[in-house]
């Protein structure tokens, strides 16, 4: 006798979450290593009692610099792919991204704006690059504008219904007018102004502090809560409008609520460590590859992936050119645009 | 008070009147067909009912409550809907798919009986096979018949469904009207369906609502309604009708032109 429907259903599950504990514990292989490297090496198992105990003489180098940065790493990671799979899957796109919607653009127009206002102070680096100190005002200001983008797109939406066609076309206008407006600025910029603005908008975990983690940390928690509740209202929404509606989803409500879930905690994120690209885009995508499209199971698979991408990143932008550390935005654009064009060339027709 | 209750409902587009004054009854255990021409208001008559499109005006009373009064999701447990049309960019497999519209009864994680329903409409539709394939690799038949199960598997009392025919080959036609017949009789559901298939209308329809310029022109039994003059009016041709085998067919009068 064959096997039951619900026995192969079951079987299937059982292989999706084995794939999902799998990526769990590379994350965790991920974390070991990278409290490991840097300029300093320290050994694993010195690590895990320095974790433990606090008692060694790195204890300040990991739990000052490398575990902020870490845990950093991971929840921004995941918060950028949660980010990007809700928007995908609500805006029914394969290309659409927080990045799309202009969030972004507009951080880093805020970013500028504070940096030529004086509100970030700079020194020279002894690397010859630039540091910017004094966040806070920046931060803001980059959220800010964020906030400003979310608020267009919903006034539009309101308008003209929140259709996936008016939020993309109103975020590439929002793109357009603050990459615009930001070149403006740097075009006025003192040489010192435009560098650090160039370094801001190049994502970086140097950034990181605990400050910035637990708010990272506590966004991602509340947004991914309702959004793994309603994964099935997404799986409908996939569909179609009419038979979300059918099913008792209000699409253009889902739709407006995960655009602000999704630009809020793109918002959170990029206010902090500067412009991250692609881990957005990409993680959702690689997810697909190895798990399909239930979103049951697509959710939680693109927040691990999208935070072990942020994580090897980061490590590779501190050993690759060490003592230099690049910053980490360009790593995963490095690491992104091969594994995007692969799967261009290798997608399967029931990918997207 | 059983069944599907229509009283005034009117809807417009902007100044655009598109259904004017409908006043319709289906009993329980009925299937209905709306028949037109396009633009005559058939889908917008569905979607109105299935809580898609908000009617300006009149009520719809289902089982005698006031399908207004009623939530999102308990209406979604009423009323099953086949839109015309769809196809997913994402695709999800056959089962996952069907699984998703036990979206009223799931809280946080799908329930044993929401995967036994599943099982049961994946069987009773002959899907076994394609159970774990994902629904863009399937037929266009086939997809219909998966977008059939998910209208079922929420076991609503209400059944609309738009044209869900169209694009299917005479074997799949058949099969289709041949399931909701099934399910119609034995659940004693309201089915309402829209066709532009006067032929298969009159084959599986209890009664035919014709429709013109947003109103209904004329209701009845497909047989006795049905007649070469009220074709004329309705849809501006000329057609003949032919008995046969005591049924009627409806054709075409001449290819020349």
């Amino acid at each position: 006798m064959p096997e039951s429907i619900i026995t192969q259903y079951k079987k299937i599950s059982w292989k999706k979450y084995l794939i999902i504990s799998s990526l769990f514990f590379c994350l965790f292989f991920a974390f070991i290593i990278s409290l490991c490297s840097g300029s300093s090496y320290i050994s694993p198992s010195e690590v895990i009692k320095i974790l433990i105990s606090k008692e060694s003489e790195f204890d300040i180098i990991i739990w000052e610099i490398r575990l902020p940065r870490v845990l950093t790493a991971i929840f921004a990671g995941a918060g950028l792919a949660i980010a990007g799979a809700i928007t995908q899957v609500a805006l029914r796109n394969p290309l659409a991204s927080p990045f799309t919607l202009g969030i972004s653009s507009a951080a880093g127009f805020g970013a500028a704006l504070a940096i030529v206002l004086g509100a970030g102070k700079f020194i020279q680096s002894y690397l010859g690059g630039i540091i910017v100190f004094s966040y806070l005002p920046l931060i803001i200001s980059a959220f800010f504008f964020s906030i400003v983008v979310i608020i267009v797109i919903i006034f539009l939406a309101k308008i003209k219904g929140a259709t996936p066609e008016t939020i993309i076309l109103t975020g590439i206008a929002m793109s357009f007018l603050f990459s615009a407006a930001t070149s403006f600025i740097q075009y006025f910029g003192t040489t010192e102004q435009v560098a650090s603005i160039v370094f801001w908008l190049f994502g970086s975990l140097s950034k990181a502090s605990w400050i910035g983690f637990w708010i990272i940390f506590f966004t991602f928690l509340i947004i991914s809560i309702p959004i793994y509740k309603w994964s099935y209202h997404y799986n409908a929404l996939l569909i179609d409008d009419e038979i979300a509606k059918n099913l008792g989803v209000n699409p253009e409500k889902l739709r407006l609520i995960s655009m602000i879930l999704s630009s809020l905690i793109t918002a959170i994120i990029i206010s902090f460590l500067g412009v991250i690209g692609f881990i957005c885009l990409v993680s959702p995508h690689i997810a697909r590859m190895i798990i399909g499209s239930d979103n049951r199971y697509l959710f939680p698979t693109s927040i691990l992936v999208g935070a072990n991408i942020l994580v090897f990143s980061d490590i590779i932008s501190r050993i690759i050119l060490s003592p230099i550390v690049l910053p980490v935005g360009i790593i995963t654009s490095f690491l992104g645009v091969p594994v995007l064009l692969y799967l261009l060339i290798k997608r399967k027709k029931h990918w997207y | 008070m059983k069944g599907l209750k229509i009283e005034n409902l009117s809807f417009n587009y902007g100044k655009r009147k598109i259904l004017e004054n409908i006043n319709l009854e289906v009993p329980e255990g009925r299937i209905f067909c709306l028949l037109g021409p396009n633009g005559v208001g058939k889908s917008t008559l569905l979607k109105c009912i299935a809580g898609i499109l908000k009617p300006n005006n009149g009520r719809i009373i289902l089982n005698g409550k006031d399908l207004k009064k009623i939530n999102l999701n308990e209406l979604s447990k009423l009323i099953g809907y086949v839109p015309q049309n769809v196809r997913p960019i994402f695709s999800t497999t056959v089962f996952e798919t069907i699984l998703t519209s036990r979206i009223p009864y799931i809280n946080w994680n799908p329930s044993k009986i929401d995967l036994e329903k599943t099982e049961y409409i994946i069987k009773k539709l002959g899907l076994e096979e394609l159970a774990f394939r994902y629904v863009n690799e399937i037929s266009g038949g086939e997809w219909q018949k998966v977008l059939i199960a998910m209208a079922l598997v929420k076991e609503p009392i209400l059944l609309l469904l738009d044209e869900p025919t169209s694009n299917l080959d005479l074997k799949y036609q058949v099969y289709v009207m041949k399931i909701i017949h099934e399910f119609v009789r034995s659940k004693n559901l309201i089915a309402i369906f829209t066709t532009h298939d006067i032929n298969l209308a009159l084959k599986f329809s209890d009664i035919l609502v014709l429709m013109k310029n947003g109103r209904i022109y004329a209701i009845g039994e497909p047989c006795s309604i049905l007649n070469e003059k009220i074709i004329q009016e309705v849809y501006d041709i000329k057609v003949k009708i032919i008995q046969y085998d005591n049924s009627i067919f409806v054709t075409t009068e001449s290819l020349a032109f």
